[in-house]
């Protein structure tokens, strides 16, 4: 336990030296800064990222016996790309299905600690998990695309969510697409079942549908790890663009990538264990642990 | 050299007895195959042979328009009245069912916890194999009494004042009676020892294991993915089993359905025993009449003739094969909109 949270201060402080990108936002108006992280982090982050969204504390997750999540406490800044890179079984996915409670669909699973999104503990009594989803919204590892036409797969978070009275639904699925970098391919042909698209348009389209309902996280699942290559740089330059108006947190087995687009990323090891979390050039070029180090050069994992 | 060529062609040769056997076994197979389709088009031909020996005889017109059927006593032979006591307990019957067993599909696949799943679903196939010929009993002796002890059923639902304006003309039956009020007004009788209501209930319940069987596996066989995709766009429980999971499970539903209404249309016994044998043309406009009055289906006629004297001569015992090719018709008929139906609706899921 004590060792994930040095691991983690550590890294935040070395985001101090790193960081370049500028940020206007003040973190004394957060209320999550009087956590022993946060403090030390928060003189960085004044000058580095964004206001935190999400944050987690001492979180633990069991499936069962089995932990997956060993005492994990990293705070998520606003509008970045922040990756999860471990090798399989390291719980990267498991963090990634708590923050929006997909873990709820699991029975076996228990999770301990806190786990915030804007200040507030999702794992709180009171907290509707659906309410939670419509500001949290995900992309999954496989393109799952609704056995319906294009459009209805865009307009169905607006309609479930009963805000399809509210919007111009034709306009919101349009820029949606466009934003997703679909509109082109699929402008003639929205009656079509979204079946007969390619893998690479299919998560064009889930992406599409995660952001129709305007969230403020959306969740990656290693989106583009069942694509070709040239589907997959299309999915990274668009989840670049995406983080100008929302806070991407995304799940990814392939390093190369998370260096590609994050802005930070944070390294799980075997048994749950956050090891190094902090700005992605320092965690490629200057990692301080070890273990992470021999990691990313392909040493271990 | 030669020695060695000629090791060697042997242990390539075709082993004469291994491919005799498996010869057999292919025409085994294939005999298994054309077996059951010589006997479908056996049943066919059978059919059609007596039934068109009944139509040189009775004219199919008089056949398929006649309004009375009263093969013993009047000789004639109108199959409308069976037609119309078939559909109606078909209706009737799906009216329960087809909701009740998507419903409990929908109960049991998204629903119920493992535990509730492993007693309820076993309880469900058991509602399956209870012999129809109980479920007629069921009707007669528990169904019928309940329902006529609980409703105040022969209240006038419209006062007989109020005149029903709109009297189709094209409706020679009733047009004579335009001024005989009671006629015109929604009465429901008191119920028949044998009538609809109970033999359309109790068939209902007969077929709500099919569905609810059928449709839940189509249900569960919906991949967890679009699940998870429904619930991360902020679905709530009902809304991912019946805005996704119901509709990616379309074609599955429809077999089901399908499936159920062909048995409740070919179902025999049970409504032989609670409808009774007294074919009868539709009531209108008093439509709830037709519940509560004894009729008669086609298989009940069917049986009635099977189970006379008669049988073996005469156009009485030929109209049992006329019969059947009509019940033939329907659910042939049936079968081919539904897998119009389900290639419609037909999904991959990814």
């Amino acid at each position: 336990m004590s060792n994930n949270e040095i691991a983690t201060d550590d890294g935040i402080d070395g985001a101090t030296t790193t960081d370049t990108a500028s940020n206007t936002l003040d973190p004394s108006g957060d209320p999550l800064v009087d956590h022993d992280i946060s403090v030390e982090g928060s003189d960085s982050r004044s000058a580095s990222s964004g206001k935190t969204v999400i944050e987690s504390r001492n979180l633990d997750v069991y499936y069962d016996d089995l932990q997956a999540i060993d005492d994990v406490s990293m705070a998520i800044p606003a509008r970045q790309v922040t990756a999860m890179i471990g090798p399989s079984g390291c719980g990267k996915s498991t963090f990634l299905r708590c923050i929006n409670r997909m873990n709820d669909l699991v029975d076996s699973a228990r999770v301990e600690g806190e786990l915030r999104f804007d200040g507030q503990d999702v794992y709180e009594q009171d907290i509707d998990p659906v309410a939670l989803r419509r500001r949290i919204g995900m992309v999954f590892q496989h393109p799952n695309p609704f056995p319906k036409s294009i459009y209805d797969n865009v307009a169905y978070g607006l309609r479930v969510q009963g805000r399809d009275g509210e919007v111009d639904l034709d306009q919101q699925v349009e820029e949606s697409l466009r934003r997703a970098a679909l509109w082109d391919e699929v402008k003639d042909q929205l009656d079509k079942s979204a079946l007969d698209l390619s893998g690479g348009q299919q998560q064009r389209l889930c992406i599409a549908r995660a952001i129709a309902v305007d969230p403020d996280v959306i969740l990656m699942d290693e989106p583009a790890s069942a694509l070709d290559p040239i589907a997959t740089s299309k999915i990274e330059d668009l989840i670049e663009e995406l983080a100008e108006e929302f806070t991407v947190v995304i799940v990814t087995h392939n390093m190369q990538q998370a260096a590609r687009i994050s802005d930070r990323t944070a390294v799980f090891l075997t048994g749950g264990e956050l090891v190094e979390y902090d700005d992605t050039g320092t965690i490629f070029e200057n990692p301080e642990h070890q273990r992470v180090e021999d990691y990313i050069t392909g040493k271990f994992g | 050299m030669s020695n060695e060529s000629q090791s060697v062609s042997d242990s390539l040769q075709r082993n004469q007895f291994v491919a005799r056997k498996e010869r057999l076994y292919a025409w085994l197979i294939a005999g298994s195959a054309v077996l059951t389709i010589l006997v479908t088009v056996g049943i066919v031909l059978a059919l059609s042979v007596n039934a068109l020996t009944f139509w040189r005889e009775i004219s199919p017109i008089a056949f398929f328009t006649g309004t009375n059927w009263s093969p013993k006593i009047a000789g004639e032979y109108g199959v409308l009245p069976l037609v119309s006591g078939t559909l109606l307990v078909t209706v009737c019957s799906a009216l329960i069912a087809l909701p009740v067993g998507l419903a409990a599909a929908i109960y049991l696949s998204e629903y119920a916890s493992e535990r509730v799943r492993s007693i309820l679903k076993p309880a469900l196939e058991v509602l399956a194999g209870v012999p129809t010929v109980i479920y007629g009993y069921m009707a007669l002796v528990y169904v019928t009494p309940l329902i006529d002890g609980f409703l105040p059923i022969d209240a006038t639902v419209i006062p007989s004042r109020i005149q029903i304006l709109a009297i189709p003309d094209w409706l020679p039956a009733i047009s004579g009676f335009v001024l005989a009020l009671p006629e015109f007004t929604l009465v429901v009788p008191s119920l028949r020892t044998f009538n609809a209501l109970s033999a359309s209930i109790v068939v209902g319940i007969m077929i709500i294991p099919m569905v609810s069987s059928i449709s839940e596996d189509a249900l569960s066989a919906v991949p967890d993915s679009l699940r998870e995709a429904a619930y991360g766009l902020g679905s709530t429980k009902f809304d991912v089993s019946t805005k996704v999971v119901v509709p990616s499970a379309t074609s599955g539903i429809v077999a089901s359905y399908v499936l159920a209404l062909s048995r409740a249309i070919g179902e025999t016994m049970a409504v032989t025993m609670a409808m009774g044998m007294s074919p009868q043309m539709p009531y209108f406009p008093n439509v709830l009449k037709n519940l509560a009055e004894s009729s008669q289906t086609i298989t009940a006629a069917m049986v009635q003739i099977a189970g006379a004297d008669s049988l073996g001569t005469g156009p009485t015992f030929e109209a049992m094969f006329a019969l059947g090719m009509t019940l033939f018709a329907i659910t042939l008929t049936m079968n081919v909109l539904a897998e119009l139906v389900r290639r419609r609706f037909r999904e991959a899921y990814e």
